[in-house]
Parts: structure tokens; C-alpha cells; sequence
């Protein structure tokens, strides 16, 4: 049943060597192997999102990735999102601000979506229905989206062309 | 210090914020614990059947598994057969208290059968998959009216019939009301409701330490006392022996309240093993094995005058209530009550009949059971309005309850015993504001507009009150060390409503300090000598007075330590930023550390003031009865005859919960809520098939709102503040949910007025749409 492969990839910037059973899907790899317990998991069927983390700078459903399938990737995930100092980005400032979360779970998630919206955008502003749609995937039970939206709004919004927004490369493991 | 941001009333940053944003929260999953290992259930694939065979011994033998419990294994544990849940309830014909494992009998699909504990849950998953369970089928009850018919097959061979219990609610003399009505309409409402569906699923986690003879379980509940309660009664342990610890919830919504067989099986499992043991839900568990809401029968009259007064309403409910009774029977009943909302309804009688069903058991998911109640009033008023060619606000307004009839008592006995009083609100009011900022008045010529281009849009409304602050009490402690941190701890759990910040608010506000300056313990049963929790919208209103008083008791002892230890009088001592100083004379202070090392005591010596010892205060703080929140809502929106398809254009609120402590959180609570009663109006459907399998156990066939189908939800606050607390504050957390489902019924109805539809059931999915206008065409086709 065990079936062990060595993989290596990058990790919030840091390189990564384990090996791991081809079972395993990439949360729980990030979760219980790398101790990144900040990518969550709603239904690993792949419609929460809640384990939304970028792979190659793209954003990807972590439930739906076999951890092997991330040998050679870069993986970025929310821990790697605030500085190493604990200043917040903008994105989780604005989150805060808006009262974008409440219980938090799926906030890692949207963080990570936001990050991928706002290079996406490339300075172009962003209407509310864009937002919307691009939020779509990302299931919150808590907020209703709007202070979510309201956070997006202020960072990608017709008034304001933030500069791009990428995540830091910090620590990690 | 002073800082503006911590006043009662204001807009305050979440203290809870910052850890979650960078993924830095601690929610039971991501607890790992020395030797820890990792548990799964093995659970019924049928609604109904007969355990013949369940052998476990290849799973036992599967490398890495520690254990596979049975029913007969966890029983020498236990102090009774059955788990000790019984909430008392009138009316209850037989409790159904559910058992820990299945014994012989299975009763809905998901239900627990054997417990696998291993390693890794990876190969307790493989074990559980070793296990041969032979179950001989029995027939389903899966309908709530048929499982009361004579000769319906039983959902539980043990039980008499499946009627677990009947209540009523019967005042005025419906009869006699009804008899002398000029007007009489009928109707029949069938109302499914579905899940809480947090985010985060449920979880538990439990160690014994031999060393310190202390079980401790980390549990995702709503409840920690109450689950702290059941586990010492069940295991036969003492108080002093168990610890329930709630870690970060990732949403609760009602089910997390509710004790469920694996709370007590993980900790029995690691009483047995001798190692701690997490289990965490995965999501097809969380359709089949949580509690959650399901289908509800109405039949329903409401007798009325030429000029749309009520007389009275009466008829039948029937409950699906599920195959065990782990919480009681409140669900139908305040479904019941809430159906009278803000209005004068001389008579009501109604009779609830709660069916046990081959399905996981119901318990209250957000609104328990008053979105029902209040839709059926919606529903018959906007059936009144169109008998009578009214319009439909003009209806409701002839029928509300007036400001100077407050407090307006109803007399509807409560489970206390006491009887059903409103305490403050103005519901015309809250009705006119609402109206008028949904543009209410144009919108007939918007609409005709609309359908001169061929677009079909309608405008709905619904009132509504919601009890919140149910009793009897919560508990607030707030000590301060010679550190000068202020710890305030309480009996209140956190589940993303802001609890944490709510009371750190108060307490701050006392102090003259920032809200973050005060570290809040919630949900930990070692820290407060007792506590309820999380449910029916009760926290700001019983958490927040505690520590209103507990704040105000402790500044008052910090005080007058510090005036004799500064040797002025008490009325010299002000507190500014946190220190007791002398007015006008700010160096002359002393800081709370400084008074709280006063008071630690010094051997031999005398305490400050003759105080007693320590810089700290426990209270409880006792409600006076349920406060009344209330509300209007008003949808647009915009249906497509072709598909059955309802968008949503427009949606105001106008809400009243009194006095606002953190006007941001309670709007974030009222969007929730909203949203939540959009998913159960337009999407959200747990479907079952006639054999009791359920169909919806994903979120593909299981559908929440996402952000594209919700409209932005505007709030306008209303405050009539109660005056059964002193903080003047209600309850506000399920009230978005309540109104939700009638005012987008309303609107949808309004829409398709051309076409003649009735809409009497929930949810409103476009292909029931589609059917309820080909139903219409043919009608009027006939
Ligand atoms: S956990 Fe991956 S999408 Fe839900
Ligand atoms: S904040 Fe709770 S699920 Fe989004």
C-alpha cells in the first residue's frame, strides 16, 4: 500500500527534499509533512477552496494535487504571504479592515486567490462583478463575501491601481 | 491612552484578525500531539438494517492500526447504554438518545458503527475498508407525513411508533375566530432546510495523562461545558478529571452545539489506548453524520377580515426529526412561535407533530427552525393580500404590532415556563424604512417597464423578530497578575462571530485601553467555573453584560486599592489607560500590576483597603428574559421564465438589535445570515432518495452561495435598545437567515405575477420554478 517517492521542490522560497507516499495529496503533504498548517481543508473534492495555494505562481486546489505531482514546482502558500517582519500584506490588511473573515478558515484560501487576482489584473482596476466571479471559488460560510469583495474593492477598485502585489519569499518550514 | 477605537459602540478592529490572516490559527486539525494517533469510523451504507455480521479482525491485523472499536468494546466504559443527552422537553413521547456505536440496529446512513484508530488516518482508512459489516436491510422511513401513517414501518424497532413527540401552541379560540371570518385561506408549505456546513468540519481530540489522572479533549464544539458535562456523566468520571478545550472553530451555525457519538468515542478511545487519538470529519461525514435541518410540513389556514385583519391561524406541523433525539425538541417549537412575528394575531393554534425519520437526526442549523415559521406568516399575509387586492405592505401594516403596545406580551408559554413578551422595537417603522430605501413605491413602474422589455423582476418583503439572549446565564472572569495583563475569560465560545473582541471591547472600554491590551479565554471549561456557549444568538447580550459587570466590579476593587495605596479617597481615583491615578495628577498612579501585587499579598501584612485578596472577579450574569430582535427585508429580483432562474438584483435590511457594540461585527453577522437564508431559498437541498440514501453529499450536487450569486446586502440600523440588560443590547447572529427565504419568495412570486404562481415550498430551484409556471399555464389553459 505504501509506495514512497522522493520529491523537491521550493517551498515558500525554501527547498524542500522528503520523500512521501504517491498517495498523498499536497495539503496534507504541506499540512502534516512541512507543518504548514495555515492551507486548510474544507472538502478535499475540490470545490471549497479552501486549500487554495500557488503552484508555480498559479493558484491550485492543494486537495486535488498528489504531492509527487509538485516535484520541481514552487509552492507558495499563506505562510509566506505577511513580511518576515509580521507587517501584513495589503491584501490581509485590507481583509482586516473590510471584515473580510470572521472564523478565518477560509481566509488562507481567498488570500491566495486575491494574490493570483491581483497579478492577473496587471494595474488594470478590477469592477465589482470581476471581483465576484473571481472570488467564485472560494467557499465562505461566515462573511456572505462582502466584506471580502469590499477588501478587493478598495485594493483592485476603479479609484485605486495599487503596484502588484506578489507574495514575499519567507520563512517557511 | 483613551483610545477611541475601544468604546463600546465603536467599529473596533478584530483583536482575532491578525493570527488567522497569516494562516497562523490553531483549529483542532492542526493540533499534533506526541504520539498521537488518528482515528475513522466505519459508518452505515444503509438508512435502516439489522447488524448480522461485523467482523473486524482483518483491520485489527492491518500494520499501524492500534484498534477497531465496537459498540461492546467502549460499553464496559460507559455508565448507561446510551449517550446521556436528554435536554428535558415537554412533550416528548419517548427520548432516542443516540448510541455511541451502533449496537445491532443501524438507523440512517452515516451512523457509526466501529471506530478505527491507527497511526495515520491514511491507514485507518485502509482498515476500515477491511471490515465486513453483513447487514440485513430493513424498510426506510424517509417521508415525515407517511411515517405516521398506521401502518408505516418503524424507524427503530425499540420505539413504540414514529411519533417521538407531539406539542402544541394554543391561544385565543382559533375556532370561534374562524367560524365568524368573512375570509378563510388555506395552504400547505413544505420546507426543507439543510445543513450548517462550516467551513472547517467538526473535529475532536483527546489525551489522558496518567500523571495528572486528566482526560483533556479539544473539541470543536459550541458547547464546551455542556460537553464537559455529558462525558463526566457518560464515562462516570469526576469533574475535576475532564477538560474540554475548544481550539479555533472554523464556523459553527448550530450543529457544533450539538453532542455528537464521537466526542464521547474519541475520548473513550484514548482512555482505552492510553494515547491521545484526533478524529476530523471529512465532508462526506459532515452531509450524512452532523446534525442538521430537514423537511417540515405546514398545513395551514389563517382567517382574516375584509380589511386584512388577522383572526386567527391554526393547523398542523409536521417535523422530520430524524432517527435519535440528541437535542431536544426546541427546533419545531420555535418555529412554531416564530410564525406570529411582529404581528397582532388574536388566535393561534397550532399542533407539532415530530416525526423520527431513517435520516441523521435534525438539530438547529442558523435561524432553528424561525425562517420556516416566519415564511409560512410571509406566505399567508402576501395570500391575504391578493385575496383581498391589497397591496402587500399595506397588509402587513394594518397587522403590526404598534411601539405603544410594548412590551406586547403574547401569551405563549417559553421553555422557562415564562411567557412570550416583545420588549422594545418599532416594527412600522422598521417596515417604512425599508420600503423606502428598496424604492418600494416606483416599483410598479420599474416593473412595467422592465416587462415591456421582456424582463421579468419582482420586489418582496418580509418582517420578522428574532428571540435572541436565551438564558439562563453566562459567566465572565477577569483577573490581573502582577504582570499587568488583562485576562478575561468566559464561558462564551468563539466561532468566528468575534466573541473575543465583543468582550475585549467592554472590558477595555472600562479600563481606557485598547481592545488588544485585554487577552480573552473562550471555550476552555478550566477557566471558568461554568458556561453555556454558542446558541441562539445569546453571546453579546449574556457574555456582554458579564463583562460589563465584571469590568465594572474589578475597575471598582483596582480603585480603591489604588486610593489607598496613592492615600486619597476612592472618588479622587480616576482610570486612564489602564492605571489608577489621582485626577488632575497624572504622575501619581499606580499601574494594574502594581495594584494587583498589592493585593497578591505579602506574608504577615495587610491587604490594601482590607480587600480581599487578589486583583480579580467572577460573575455570572443572569438574563432577565429573551430580547427581541427584529427586522425587514426587501429583494429584488429578476427571474428567467426560460430557465427558472432567479437573480438577485437588490437587497436592504433594515435591523434592530438595540444597542450595537461593534456596529461592523453585527453587519458581518446580518450579511452572514442573509446569505445563509439566500442558499437555503434558492441552492442549498439535502435530497434523499425513497430508500433514505442521500443524494446531495458534495458540494458539485450540494450547492452554497458563492460570491458571484449574492448581491451586496445593505444594512440600515435601527436601535431600540432593551432595557432587560444593562447594556441594552440583542442578539443578532441568526436574524440575517430569518427573513431571508420570505422576502426573495416574495419577490420571485412578484416576478412572475404574469404567469399566476404560488410558491408554498423551499427551496426554489429553477426546475421547481419551471414546473410551478407550467402548472399555471395549464390552469389557466383550463
Ligand atoms: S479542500 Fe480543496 S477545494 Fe475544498
Ligand atoms: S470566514 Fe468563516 S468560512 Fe469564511
Amino acid at each position: 500500500m505504501f509506495d514512497p517517492r522522493r520529491v523537491t521542490l521550493v517551498v515558500n522560497g525554501n527547498p524542500v527534499d522528503r520523500m512521501v507516499d504517491s498517495r498523498v495529496h499536497l495539503a496534507d503533504f504541506l499540512r502534516r509533512d512541512l507543518k504548514l498548517t495555515g492551507t486548510h481543508l474544507g472538502c478535499e473534492h475540490g470545490v471549497c477552496g479552501a486549500c487554495t495555494i500557488l503552484v508555480d505562481g498559479a493558484s491550485v486546489r492543494a486537495c486535488l494535487m498528489l504531492a509527487v505531482q509538485a516535484d520541481g514546482r514552487r509552492i507558495d502558500t499563506i505562510e509566506s504571504v505577511a513580511g518576515d517582519d509580521g507587517i501584513l500584506h495589503p491584501i490581509q490588511e485590507a481583509l482586516s479592515r473590510r471584515h473580510g473573515l470572521q472564523c478565518g478558515y477560509c481566509t488562507p484560501g481567498v488570500v491566495m486567490t486575491l494574490l493570483e487576482l491581483d497579478r492577473d489584473r496587471d494595474g488594470r482596476s478590477l469592477s465589482e462583478p470581476e471581483i465576484r466571479a473571481a472570488l467564485s471559488g472560494n467557499l465562505c460560510r461566515c462573511t456572505g463575501y462582502q466584506g471580502i469583495v469590499d477588501a478587493a474593492l478598495d485594493l483592485f477598485g476603479p479609484k485605486n491601481i495599487e503596484t502588484s502585489t506578489q507574495p514575499t519569499h519567507g520563512s517557511s518550514t | 491612552m483613551g483610545e477611541a477605537s475601544s468604546r463600546i459602540g465603536t467599529s473596533a478592529r478584530r483583536i482575532e484578525d491578525a493570527a488567522l490572516l497569516r494562516g497562523a490559527g490553531r483549529f483542532l486539525d492542526d493540533i499534533v500531539l506526541p504520539d498521537l494517533l488518528e482515528a475513522t469510523f466505519l459508518r452505515s451504507p444503509v438508512a435502516h438494517g439489522l447488524i448480522r455480521r461485523l467482523d473486524v479482525s482483518a483491520a485489527r491485523a492491518l500494520q499501524g492500526v492500534h484498534a477497531v472499536f465496537t459498540y461492546a468494546d467502549l460499553r464496559p466504559l460507559m455508565t448507561s447504554d446510551r449517550m446521556p443527552l436528554a435536554l428535558p422537553a415537554a412533550g416528548l413521547r419517548f427520548a432516542v438518545d443516540p448510541f455511541v456505536l451502533a449496537v445491532d440496529e443501524v438507523c440512517y446512513v452515516g451512523e457509526p458503527v466501529a471506530l478505527v484508530v491507527a497511526q495515520t488516518r491514511r491507514i485507518a482508512e485502509d482498515a476500515a475498508a477491511l471490515i465486513t459489516l453483513d447487514l440485513e436491510p430493513l424498510p426506510a422511513v424517509v417521508d415525515p407525513v407517511d411515517a405516521l401513517a398506521a401502518d408505516a414501518p418503524k424507524v427503530r424497532r425499540e420505539c413504540p411508533d414514529n411519533l417521538v413527540a407531539r406539542t402544541r401552541i394554543d391561544y385565543g379560540d382559533a375556532d370561534a375566530a374562524f367560524a365568524q371570518a368573512p375570509h378563510v385561506i388555506g395552504q400547505q408549505f413544505r420546507l426543507s432546510k439543510g445543513g450548517g456546513h462550516s467551513m472547517e468540519p467538526r473535529g475532536v481530540l483527546a489525551r489522558f495523562d496518567e500523571a495528572e489522572d486528566l482526560l483533556t479533549v479539544w473539541d470543536s464544539t459550541q458547547m464546551p461545558h455542556r460537553a464537559k458535562a455529558i462525558l463526566v456523566d457518560a464515562l462516570g468520571l469526576s469533574e475535576r478529571q475532564i477538560r474540554v478545550l475548544t481550539p479555533d472553530v472554523g464556523g459553527g451555525f448550530g450543529p457544533k452545539a450539538v453532542f455528537h457519538p464521537e466526542e464521547l468515542a474519541i475520548p473513550a478511545a484514548a482512555l482505552l489506548l492510553r494515547r491521545p487519538v484526533k478524529w476530523v470529519e471529512d465532508r462526506f461525514e459532515s452531509f450524512t453524520a452532523t446534525c442538521g435541518e430537514r423537511d417540515q410540513v405546514w398545513t395551514m389556514q389563517v382567517a382574516f377580515t375584509q380589511d386584512a385583519k388577522l383572526l386567527g391561524i391554526r393547523g398542523t406541523l409536521r417535523h422530520d426529526h430524524g432517527a435519535s433525539t440528541p437535542y431536544g425538541i426546541a427546533l419545531p417549537y420555535n418555529a412554531a412561535t416564530n410564525l406570529i412575528g411582529p404581528y397582532v394575531l388574536p388566535a393561534y393554534r397550532i399542533e407539532i407533530d415530530l416525526c423520527m425519520t431513517n435520516k441523521t437526526p435534525s438539530a438547529p442549523t442558523r435561524g432553528a427552525g424561525r425562517p420556516q415559521g416566519t415564511f409560512v406568516m410571509e406566505r399567508l399575509l402576501d395570500c391575504m393580500a391578493r385575496k383581498l387586492g391589497l397591496p402587500r405592505d399595506e397588509v402587513r401594516r394594518r397587522n403590526l404590532i404598534a411601539p405603544s403596545q410594548m412590551p406586547y406580551p403574547i401569551p405563549v408559554r417559553q421553555r422557562d415556563g415564562s411567557t412570550m413578551e416583545y420588549d422594545t422595537g418599532d416594527y412600522p417603522e422598521c417596515q417604512a424604512r425599508a420600503l423606502k430605501a428598496a424604492g418600494w413605491t416606483d416599483f410598479s413602474a420599474r416593473q412595467a417597464q422592465a416587462l415591456s422589455e421582456g424582463r421579468y423582476i419582482g420586489l418582496g418583503l418580509a418582517n420578522y423578530v428574532e428571540a435572541t439572549g436565551r438564558g439562563p446565564f453566562e459567566s465572565v472572569a477577569i483577573r490581573i497578575g502582577p504582570s499587568g495583563e488583562i485576562v478575561a475569560s468566559t464561558g462564551a465560545t468563539a466561532q468566528g462571530q468575534g466573541v473575543k473582541t465583543m468582550v475585549a471591547q467592554i472590558v477595555a472600554d472600562a479600563f481606557d485601553v485598547a481592545p488588544q491590551a485585554v487577552h480573552v479565554v473562550t471555550g476552555d471549561t478550566s477557566a471558568t467555573h461554568a458556561g453555556l456557549g454558542a446558541y441562539a444568538s445569546r453571546q453579546a447580550v449574556t457574555a456582554g453584560n458579564a463583562a460589563h459587570r465584571a469590568a465594572r466590579l474589578i475597575v471598582e476593587k483596582a480603585a480603591t486599592a489604588a486610593a489607598e495605596l496613592l492615600e486619597v479617597s476612592r472618588d479622587d481615583i480616576e482610570i486612564v489607560g489602564g492605571a489608577c491615578r489621582v485626577k488632575g495628577v497624572p504622575e501619581q498612579a499606580r499601574s494594574l500590576g502594581e495594584i494587583a501585587r498589592a493585593l497578591a499579598g505579602t506574608p504577615g501584612f495587610a491587604l490594601p483597603a482590607n480587600l480581599p485578596p487578589g486583583l480579580s472577579v467572577a460573575t455570572d450574569y443572569m438574563t432577565a428574559g429573551l430580547t427581541y430582535t427584529n427586522g425587514t427585508h426587501l429583494a429584488e429580483v429578476e427571474v428567467d421564465p426560460e430557465t427558472g432562474g432567479v437573480t438577485i438584483l437588490r437587497y436592504v435590511v433594515v435591523h434592530d438589535c438595540g444597542r450595537m457594540i461593534n456596529p461592523m461585527m453585527v453587519e458581518g453577522q446580518v450579511i452572514g445570515g442573509v446569505v445563509h437564508g439566500i442558499g437555503a431559498t434558492l441552492f442549498e437541498w439535502m435530497r434523499y432518495d425513497a430508500e433514505g440514501q442521500p443524494l446531495s453529499v458534495t458540494y458539485a450536487d450540494y450547492l452554497l452561495p458563492t460570491a458571484d450569486v449574492v448581491p451586496r446586502i445593505e444594512i440600515h440600523h435601527m436601535e431600540s435598545p432593551t432595557p432587560l440588560n444593562p447594556l441594552g443590547v440583542k442578539g443578532a447572529a441568526e436574524s440575517g437567515t430569518i427573513g431571508a427565504p420570505s422576502a426573495l419568495v416574495s419577490a420571485v412570486e412578484d416576478a412572475l405575477r404574469p404567469f399566476g404562481v404560488t410558491i408554498t415550498d423551499l427551496p426554489v430551484t429553477p426546475p421547481a420554478l419551471r414546473r410551478l409556471m407550467r402548472a399555471a399555464a395549464a390552469r389557466s389553459a383550463a
